[in-house]
C-alpha cells in the first residue's frame, strides 16, 4: 500500500514518455500515410520502393558500413594501446575530449583542411603529388565521418579490454599461445561486446548524418538522414519523409536486434 | 619484441592523437590569420575576435544558446530525477523493463527522426517554432541521459537506509530530502553535466524545430559554413573550445570529489548512529 501511494512520481515521468517518446512515433508512422495535399495513400511506401529510393537506401548502409569498419579498424588498436598506456584514464580522457567539441566546428574545420589550397593540400604538393580535389569526394565524407565518430567506439572497447580478467592472457601466453593467437582466440572473443556496442553507437548515427553530407561531401552522398532532411525543411514533403524515417527506425531496430542491445551506452 | 612493439605502439597512438587534434589546433591557429582565409598564414591579427565581440547578432545567439542549454539541462534534471525514482518503486520486472526501453528510445534514436517527429508534434500542438520548442525538445532528449545517470546510483543505494530513516520518524519528504537525494547527488551532478553538454552540442534537432526568428550557435556556425570559409568563426570556436575545457575540467573536479565525501559522510554518519 506504501508503495502505490509513493507512485506520483510516475505522473510526470510517464507524461513525458507519452508526449516525447510514444507520440513522435506514431505522428511519424501515421505522417506516412499522407501525400502533399493531406490525402490518406499508400504512395510513399510505393516510392519508396521504386529504384531512386531503394539506390539511395542501399548506397547509405554502404557508406554506414565503410564507416563503421574503418571507425572499428583505427579505434580496436587505439583502445588496445590506451590500456597498455601509464595514465591511461588521462589518455582516454584526451581521446573523448574532442567529441565535446561542437561537431558543426569540427566539420567547418575539415573545409579548411581539405580546402584546395588547405593544409592537406600544401602538404601533397611539397611532396610531389600535385594539388587534388579532396573537398567533396567520398573520401573526404568517410574520412570525415570516420574523425568524428572514433570517440564513439574506442569508449566501449576500451571498457571491454578493462573489465576482461589479465590472467586469462597470462594463462594463454603460459600455454604456449603466439602473441597472436592470444589476441585472437582470447582478447577479441572477450572483448566483443564493446565491439557491437561501439559498431551501434556508430552504425545507426552514419545512417542519418545529414549535416556532414552538406558541408563536407557537397550533396553528392545522399544518406536516409539527408532525404529526410531535405523532404521535411526543403521541399516540404513530410510524408515522404516520414514514410523514409519510418523506415530508418526499422533499420535501427533491427540494427539493434542484430547486436544484441545489450547495456545502452551514452552517444558519445 | 617489447621495444620495438613498444616504438610502434607510441607511434600509434601519437599519430591518432594528432588526427584528433589537427582540426582543433587548425582552427585556433588560423583564427590569429590576418590573411583572411583558412590557407596561407599572413600575420598575426586578433581582428576576428573583435570581429565576434562586435557581432551583437552572434552574440545574442550565444546567449540563446547558454539560456536554452542552462534551462533546459535544469528542468530535465528534475524530470530524469523524478523519473529514476519512479523505475525504482516499480518492482515487478516486466512493466520496469518497459520503462527503461521507453526511455531510452530516445537516446538510441538518430537526431534527424528525433527531429522531424518534434517538428511534427509542435506542429500539431500548435507551439510556434523558436525558442520554446527548442527548449522542450532539448528538455526531452535530455531527460533520458539524466536518468541513466541518476539511476545506477539509486539502485546501489541499500533501501535499509531508507528503512532506518522511517523507523527513527522520517516523513517521505524527509526521507527524499535528507537520504536519497544527498546520496544521489553525484549522479544529479553527472545527469547535469551531461545534460549541458547535449544541449550546448545539439545540432541536428535544433535545426529542424528552430524556425526562422529564434538561432542557436550550432545552426548558426551551419548556415555561416554554408556560405564559406569566415575566420570570425575560428575565432568563436576558440573561445568555444576553451569553455569546453574548462567545463571538462570542473565536472571532473566535482566527479573526482563527490563520491568520496558523500562516502565519508554517509560513513560518518553510520558510525555515528
Amino acid at each position: 500500500m506504501a508503495v502505490r501511494s509513493r507512485n506520483f512520481y510516475l505522473v510526470p515521468y510517464l507524461l513525458w514518455i507519452a508526449l516525447f517518446v510514444i507520440a513522435p512515433i506514431v505522428l511519424i508512422v501515421y505522417y506516412s500515410f499522407f501525400d502533399v495535399e493531406g490525402n490518406f495513400t499508400f504512395d510513399n511506401y510505393a516510392k519508396f520502393f521504386t529504384p531512386v529510393y531503394l539506390r539511395m537506401t542501399l548506397n547509405s548502409f554502404w557508406y554506414a558500413l565503410l564507416i563503421t569498419f574503418f571507425s572499428l579498424l583505427v579505434a580496436y588498436p587505439t583502445a588496445y594501446l590506451l590500456t597498455k598506456t601509464k595514465h591511461k584514464q588521462l589518455w582516454l580522457l584526451l581521446i573523448i575530449l574532442p567529441s565535446w567539441i561542437n561537431l558543426l566546428l569540427k566539420t567547418y574545420a575539415f573545409i579548411g583542411l581539405f580546402g584546395t589550397y588547405g593544409f592537406t593540400n600544401a602538404v601533397l604538393d611539397t611532396l610531389g603529388f600535385g594539388r587534388h580535389q579532396i573537398l567533396f569526394t567520398d573520401f573526404s565524407f568517410v574520412f570525415v565521418s570516420v574523425y568524428i565518430f572514433i570517440p564513439f567506439m574506442v569508449l566501449p572497447i576500451f571498457n571491454a579490454l578493462e573489465e576482461m580478467n589479465p590472467t586469462l592472457i597470462y594463462a594463454a601466453r603460459d600455454l604456449g599461445a603466439s602473441g597472436w593467437t592470444t589476441f585472437r582466440r582470447v582478447v577479441f572473443p572477450l572483448t566483443i561486446s564493446g565491439v557491437t556496442s561501439g559498431c551501434q553507437a556508430v552504425f545507426i548515427p552514419a545512417l542519418s548524418l545529414f549535416m556532414i553530407t552538406r558541408l563536407i561531401a557537397g550533396n553528392r552522398v545522399i544518406t536516409l538522414g539527408t532525404a529526410i532532411e531535405q523532404h521535411f525543411l526543403v521541399t516540404q514533403d513530410w510524408g515522404m519523409g516520414a514514410t523514409i524515417a519510418v523506415f530508418l527506425i526499422i533499420a535501427m531496430a533491427v540494427t539493434m536486434l542484430f547486436t544484441g542491445n545489450r547495456e545502452v551506452r551514452t552517444k558519445r | 619484441m617489447t621495444s620495438k612493439g613498444n616504438r610502434f605502439a607510441n607511434l600509434y597512438l601519437i599519430a591518432v592523437f594528432a588526427v584528433l587534434y589537427a582540426p582543433i589546433v587548425y582552427l585556433m591557429v588560423y583564427s590569429f590569420n590576418s590573411g583572411g582565409t583558412m590557407h596561407g598564414f599572413d600575420g598575426f591579427t586578433l581582428e576576428w575576435y573583435e570581429e565576434v565581440f562586435a557581432d551583437t547578432r552572434l552574440l545574442i545567439i550565444v546567449l540563446n544558446t547558454f539560456v536554452i542549454a542552462l534551462l533546459s539541462s535544469a528542468i530535465s534534471t528534475i524530470l530524469g530525477v523524478i523519473g529514476a525514482l519512479a523505475i525504482r518503486q516499480v518492482r515487478r520486472r516486466q512493466p520496469r523493463n518497459t520503462l527503461l526501453s521507453l526511455n531510452n528510445v530516445l537516446i538510441v534514436s538518430p537526431d534527424v527522426i528525433i527531429g522531424a517527429s518534434f517538428l511534427i508534434l509542435f506542429t500539431m500542438i500548435g507551439i510556434r517554432l523558436g525558442f520554446t520548442s527548442v527548449l522542450l525538445s532539448h528538455i526531452a532528449f535530455s531527460v533520458p541521459i539524466v536518468v541513466l545517470m541518476v539511476l545506477p546510483k539509486l539502485q546501489e543505494m541499500s533501501s535499509t537506509l531508507i528503512d532506518a530513516a522511517r523507523d527513527l520518524g522520517a516523513s517521505s519528504w524527509d526521507v527524499l530530502t535528507k537520504v536519497v537525494l544527498p546520496y544521489i547527488k553525484p549522479g544529479i551532478f553527472a545527469g547535469f553535466f551531461m545534460a549541458l553538454t547535449y544541449s550546448l552540442d545539439d545540432f541536428a534537432v535544433t535545426f529542424f524545430v528552430t524556425g526562422n526568428g529564434f538561432s542557436t550557435l550550432s545552426v548558426e556556425i551551419y548556415s555561416r559554413a554554408r556560405q564559406g570559409v569566415s575566420l570570425s568563426i575560428n575565432a568563436l570556436s576558440t573561445l568555444l573550445f576553451l569553455f569546453t575545457v574548462l567545463l571538462v575540467i570542473g565536472y571532473y573536479f566535482i566527479n573526482n570529489r563527490n563520491p568520496r565525501t558523500t562516502l565519508r559522510s554517509t560513513d560518518g554518519e553510520a558510525a555515528k548512529r
